[in-house]
């Protein structure tokens, strides 16, 4: 009994943890994806580097915070930075639909030229980060950085296994939880939401209706904004900040979006985890959890590992082409908001 | 053969005096060296070009057809390595066996079993008991090769051919990748189609740094042997020290000094031997350049270009006139991948060494496409142009930014924190250069450069 709770522990504590905060973080990164997908109906590259600008400009409200002694006491100072930097990515997302976005959408432009603009708002937004904040790693995390060590855990339960929760995780959990629910109840509740979903199914059908494009457009990419700023901080606070991760982030991000189904908000949320949990599971090795499970005379002599950690990224994509071969439209037939 | 336009020669004349622009204020060594990449990039860019502008088949892979000619750099020209292959050259002749009849195991119950519950549950059985038992084979011998000599071998080595070999294998090895990518990816859209093939190029890079038994991974592999001489070589030789003492006759003729004289031949004979290697690599790209370029352009003005132009502008009606769209995709999928390997191998040859890390898709795929919009794609010139023009101003936007920070900053103290802040991000500049110009062009000049020539026949 005392083995299998052991083990029990050692995936809780190596695969779901971390894969729910992993899994919310590429969920909100893909939903962001989703929404362009649905509404403006192309797929941003620079998804990652507007995840990057928010987080950078969190990182730096942070600073200023912490050279004033401001700060939330166990909570991360980040938090308290974070809405300011989600109205300076909003502010980045308007900027880039006004100068260069709307003039394709204007002019009808199809999807893949509008692919490649976001190619190039991906490099100067790049390289607007990287002027300003430069390409070193950096931790800004700060506050009670555990809300269990696998210390106490093993004092307070007596196993031999630890479990160690991150405040980081849980902060990421909650605000992943509470923005999800607010945006499903946005996009199904109000009135605004209502006309996105309609302008996402049928545009025309929508604009004869009377609904306003370059309302519904504005509306998105604010949700966008706060999205994008949201989960590139989270990001950054669970690992550390670094700008060149985003570019390699928006791969993943791009393969949840479109195993959920593109276009589809829920099944963004469904990729971001299935991705995440799927990277975590079929690089760990599980030597540990059958040392516990089985009988000495059966212990594994190897690590017991699918595929070494080096491939984690490559298994994002191989379920995306695996999705792509079996179920095109993905997991929630995608398409409409 | 082919005409230019007036356009086209302003093109041709502004790429040529470039270099020598560069070669009078910076020196002829730092112009050839230019010159040298941007060969390799306008072979990319054609490639690029061939399959999205000839066809619209977008290719983002480009990273991992470069990596693939890289590989077959290293594998036609490094010597073999005995030892390894004594460790564990059977084990993987095994697992090969063993993986091509697990193959030919699920072909056949493919073909003979027709319920289709049983067939799929055969097949994942056979699949896994079988990747269980080639794991065991394969593992063992990657370990034994990777244990032999670690520090300067660790991996099976090569052919030990000569290196330009390779130009032509690297093609045939992106195009072996290619093929299984578009037999995946292609009935797809194509924005998903570009982020599909971005993401097996990084599969394939991951491969290629992690497997190092076969490309020894990210310890990079060092000293590739040359197509041209060595400096060191160069310089011993009689008629190379001939030729720079008739080339600069008149100079040495004004030195009386014996040693003097001597000292400044030396000189004049180092900084020739590395221009003379240079060039000589720059004469060897321009052939295969060339080549590709003759041979694009002559199947693009073919029946078969028409076809594919037919394709590009109207899938459907293509399909009703009883052209195979799927299958010519995939050709010219191939085709463009090819090319894009070619170029791959001669980077590798230009470097003379092999690292997996550092392909990276900023600058392996999107800098390639951007050369391929700013150049006009479905214009084998305008690739070319594009190719060259975007090399020339990614290496030379550090000194111009340089150059603009300093002026911009000139009313500021020396040590002033936003100029030094400045000073140091010069680097990063050129990413942002590079979103202007895409932006830009698209904006302005969606067609490119050099646009594509509307042909009535």
């Amino acid at each position: 009994m005392i083995d299998f709770l052991n083990s029990i522990i050692v995936l809780l504590n190596f695969i779901i943890i971390p894969g729910i905060s992993y899994g919310s973080q590429l969920a909100l990164g893909a939903l962001g994806v989703t929404f362009v997908y649905a509404i403006l109906r192309f797929a941003n590259f620079a998804h990652g580097e507007i995840m990057s600008f928010g987080a950078m400009i969190t990182i730096l409200l942070t600073w200023l915070f912490q050279s004033q002694n401001i700060g939330l006491g166990i909570l991360p100072t980040a938090l308290l930075a974070l809405p300011i930097g989600i109205i300076a990515t909003i502010i980045l997302c308007i900027i880039s639909d006004k100068f260069v976005f709307q003039y394709y959408r204007y002019q009808k432009s199809v999807p893949v030229v509008l692919a490649m603009v976001s190619i190039g708002v991906m490099f100067v937004i790049n390289a607007i980060i990287r002027i300003i904040i430069g390409t070193e790693t950096i931790k800004f995390s700060d506050g009670q950085k555990f809300i269990m060590k696998a210390k106490q855990f093993k004092v307070m339960t007596g196993l031999n296994e630890g479990l160690a929760i991150k405040s980081s995780q849980v902060i990421t959990i909650l605000i992943t939880v509470l923005l999800l629910t607010f945006t499903f109840w946005f996009l199904q509740k109000t009135k605004t939401g209502k006309s996105m979903r309609a302008f996402s199914d049928n545009e025309d059908l929508a604009l004869l209706s009377g609904i306003n494009p370059d309302r519904v457009v504005f509306t998105t990419w604010i949700i966008v904004g706060v999205l994008a700023c949201v989960a590139g901080t989270l990001y950054g606070l669970d690992k550390s900040y670094k700008p060149i991760i985003y570019l390699n982030l928006v791969l993943p991000i791009f393969a949840s979006a479109i195993v959920g189904g593109i276009g589809s908000p829920f099944g963004a949320v469904v990729g971001g985890y299935v991705i995440a949990f799927s990277e975590i599971m079929v690089t760990y090795a599980y030597k540990k959890f059958f040392v516990y499970l089985l009988p000495s005379s059966m212990e594994p002599t190897g690590l017991v590992q699918l595929l070494s950690t080096d491939y984690k990224f490559a298994v994002s994509f191989s379920i995306l082409v695996i999705v792509l071969l079996i179920r095109p439209s993905g997991i929630f037939k995608g398409r409409v908001l | 053969m082919m005409k230019f336009e007036r356009y086209e020669w302003v093109a041709i004349t502004i790429m040529i005096s470039l270099f020598f622009f560069v070669g009078f204020i910076q020196g002829w060594s730092v112009s050839l060296v230019i010159l040298n990449m941007c060969i390799i990039s306008a072979i990319m860019t054609m490639g690029v070009n061939i399959s999205w502008g000839y066809a619209g088949v977008i290719n983002f892979g480009v990273m991992g057809f470069l990596a693939m000619g890289g590989l077959a750099a290293v594998l036609v020209s490094y010597p073999p390595i005995t030892e390894s292959w004594q460790a564990g050259g059977r084990g993987l002749g095994i697992s090969f066996a063993l993986l091509v009849v697990l193959v030919i195991a699920v072909m056949y119950i493919n073909k003979t079993i027709i319920q289709k519950r049983n067939r799929y549950i055969l097949n994942s059985l056979i699949i896994f008991f079988g990747i269980l038992i080639i794991r065991h084979f394969y593992l063992n011998a990657t370990h034994n090769i990777e244990d032999v000599n670690p520090a300067i071998a660790g991996f099976l080595g090569g052919l030990g051919l000569p290196i330009i070999f390779s130009w032509i294998v690297g093609g045939f090895f992106a195009a072996g990748v290619a093929f299984v990518i578009g037999k995946v990816a292609l009935g797809l859209r194509s924005d998903y189609l570009a982020i599909v093939t971005l993401g097996i190029s990084e599969i394939v890079v991951s491969v290629l740094k992690h497997e190092e038994w076969l490309s020894r991974g990210v310890k990079n592999v060092i000293g590739l042997k040359r197509p041209v001489p060595y400096e060191i070589n160069l310089q011993n030789t009689d008629w190379f020290i001939e030729l720079v003492t008739y080339l600069n006759a008149s100079k040495l003729n004004n030195i009386i000094d014996v040693s003097e004289r001597q000292q400044v031949l030396n000189n004049l004979i180092i900084d020739a031997s590395g221009i003379f290697v240079k060039l000589s690599y720059a004469i060897l790209f321009l052939i295969v350049m060339f080549i590709i370029f003759y041979f694009a352009n002559k199947a693009q003005l073919s029946p078969w270009g028409r076809m594919m132009r037919a394709i590009r502008d109207n899938e459907t009606a293509a399909n009703a006139m009883g052209k195979d769209v799927v299958k010519q995709h995939l050709i010219i999928f191939v085709i463009g991948a090819a090319i894009v390997g070619v170029a791959g191998a001669m980077l590798v040859t230009l470097d003379g060494l092999f690292t997996p890390s550092g392909y990276r898709p900023l600058r392996f795929t999107f800098i390639i496409w951007i050369m391929v919009i700013v150049g006009g794609s479905g214009n084998n010139l305008g690739a070319i142009f594009g190719g060259f023009v975007i090399w020339f101003s990614w290496i030379e936007a550090a000194p111009l930014t340089t150059f603009i920070i300093n002026h911009l900053t000139i009313g500021l103290e020396p040590d002033n924190a936003l100029k030094l802040h400045l000073l140091d991000s010069v680097p990063y500049f050129r990413y942002l250069l590079m979103g202007l110009i895409l932006l830009l062009i698209l904006r302005y000049r969606p067609k490119g450069i050099i646009p594509e020539k509307v042909r009535h026949s």
